[in-house]
């Protein structure tokens, strides 16, 4: 039995770490959507927070703790610098400023001696794991789960809903969008660490726009009612690929195609439950 | 006047471009009065609620609530120091329950910090059981019990003004501008507005109201001021105001003027 565990666990480990590395980033795009926001940066701060925490360990040798420290950090930094500018405007602005950050960043990883330019950072040692990834979803889904049923909650869907009624409503709009967009950041920059991790290998091509996109999709695809939906999205078209893999070379025209009919007939995503929105407030229920 | 009024608005321009939509509009409600602003339809009344909310920045001009300066402040800033509104065209969070909807209009006033949030803290639990309290009180005023957990989307047009009307008033507002909440509604539930503003106002709230309806807003007010083309053309009681020829002029039309100086 546990033998044969253990086989399992070694064929499919990538598609176990895939699960939950993109379960993190499905939920990092939730926050912003949730909101009403769209930010196609977060496989770009996905990217620093993998570069930075492989590049303190493999150069630096800084401790497993302090690389993800500062892999949650530094894209949070690159939130509030490119948060602040674009806080005034509405979605599809956030959306090209974010995009143009994710292009920059390629082009500089690329040409990045220090970075391992087209070659990639190889060497990665593993230090956390599985567990260490499926306990940072299981923790980031309580504190949503937490803080989507408060005032916060309220007037974070609020917000999605009608921006300026929600502003005369005293929810501060601008502060709201700063710290969505910073915690997308911090939890997109987690899962980028946690993915280097456990793959040794990171180059700079696997934070670019394709990237952006999929993320995007794991979100719309499980829906965005509760912030299960996007980790739902996220395991499906994580195992997609796997399942329809007896259909060979067609798996990915499927695999669109499913997608496609899930956007058209689900526009809710396929979670589409939105959950309560109200604290514990014992009598005050019916 | 001799006491300060609540709100006070001194010279406000409004202007897009080469329009002229408000222009050196002086405003004051008294508090615990139900002020009306009326006008024919493009005189200005929703851009001067627009401004006052903040959503929209005058061209110049200044505007005072409670003595306070609130002219430059942003939207939730006005909401926290007492500043509430109801749109012309309903604004509900659609997907929200009722009491929920409610419940975000007392946002200002709700505590309960992030980590007392995350932990399910007294203060958190505290703080939430307060506001829904609060809302449920609210609700049950504005004769919407039983509807508190149905989508708000759902609610009939009327009872979504009476929601509006009651998340306006869950942040204990100073004053709460209202921007013609009888609009489309039937003669029953006209009346049933009716009714909930009188109760308003002789609990004392402050309101300015946005109105077409002459006859819910003559039973309702104590002052009225009269736009037309973004210039005051009137201000008194209700009384004065209807027999202002100027007033009936512009409003009614000058067909109607006539037949009701025939009438007199």
């Amino acid at each position: 039995m546990p033998a044969s565990f253990d086989d399992f666990f070694f064929t499919y480990q990538a598609l176990i770490y895939g699960v939950g590395v993109n379960g993190l980033l499905a939920l990092s795009m939730y926050v912003v959507l949730a909101i009403g926001q769209l930010s196609l940066g977060q496989a770009a701060f996905m990217g620093i927070g993998a570069y930075v925490s492989a590049l303190l360990t493999v150069k630096l040798d800084a401790p497993f703790a302090v690389a993800l420290g500062a892999g949650m950090l530094a894209p949070a930094l690159a939130a509030a610098i490119i948060g602040v500018p674009t806080l005034r405007l509405s979605g599809v602005y956030l959306a090209l400023a974010t995009i143009g950050l994710g292009e920059v960043l390629r082009i500089f990883y690329l040409n990045s001696e220090t970075a391992g330019g087209a070659l990639g950072l190889p060497g990665i040692p593993q230090q956390g794991g599985a567990w260490l990834i499926y306990l940072c979803l299981a923790l980031a889904l309580f504190v949503f789960m937490a803080i989507g049923r408060s005032r916060i909650g309220r007037a974070m869907e609020a917000m999605r809903e009608d921006e300026t009624a929600a502003s005369v409503m005293g929810v501060n709009v601008p502060l709201y969008r700063f710290g969505a967009l910073v915690a997308s950041a911090v939890l997109a920059g987690l899962a980028g660490a946690l993915s280097a991790d456990v793959s040794s290998f990171i180059g700079p091509n696997e934070y670019g726009f394709d990237q952006a996109v999929t993320i995007l999709s794991y979100a719309l695809l499980g829906g965005i009612g509760s912030p299960f939906g996007p980790v739902f999205g996220a395991i499906i078209l994580t195992l997609l690929p796997e399942l329809l893999r007896p259909l060979h070379d067609f798996r990915f025209v499927v695999n669109g195609l499913i997608i496609v009919i899930a956007v058209l007939y689900m526009p809710r995503g396929l979670l589409a439950w939105r959950f309560r929105r109200i604290g514990p407030v014992g009598e005050a229920r019916p | 006047m001799t006491a300060a009024p609540l709100l006070a608005v001194e010279g406000l321009n409004v202007r897009f471009g080469g329009v002229t939509a408000i222009e050196e509009l002086d405003l004051a409600v008294a508090e615990g009065t139900v002020h009306g602003l009326i006008g024919p339809n493009g005189a200005g009344k929703t851009t001067a609620f627009n401004v006052i909310s903040g959503i929209l920045r005058p061209t110049s001009g200044s505007i005072q609530l409670a003595g306070q300066p609130i002219g430059r402040l942003p939207p939730y800033r006005r909401t926290a120091l007492g500043l509430a509104r109801t749109f012309q065209n309903i604004r509900m969070f659609q997907d929200m329950t009722v009491l929920e909807n409610v419940m975000t209009g007392r946002h200002v006033r709700t505590g309960g910090a992030v980590p007392s949030i995350l932990l399910r803290g007294g203060s958190f639990r505290h703080a939430e059981k307060e506001a829904a309290a609060k809302a449920l009180a609210l609700l049950s005023l504005a004769g919407l019990e039983g509807a508190e957990y149905r989508r708000a989307g759902d609610l009939s047009y009327g009872d979504q003004r009476r929601v509006e009307i009651a998340r306006a008033l869950a942040s204990d507002p100073k004053i709460v501008l209202m921007d013609e909440p009888a609009a489309g509604m039937n003669p029953a539930e006209t009346r049933a507005l009716t009714a909930l503003l009188q109760t308003l106002k002789t609990r004392g709230f402050t309101i300015l109201l946005v109105e077409h309806d002459m006859h819910f807003i003559m039973g309702l007010c104590d002052r009225i001021t009269v736009l037309n083309f973004g210039i005051k053309i009137a201000e008194g009681a209700p009384a004065e105001v209807r027999s202002n020829p100027q007033v009936i002029e512009a409003y009614l039309g000058a067909k109607v003027a006539h037949s009701l100086a025939g009438r007199s």
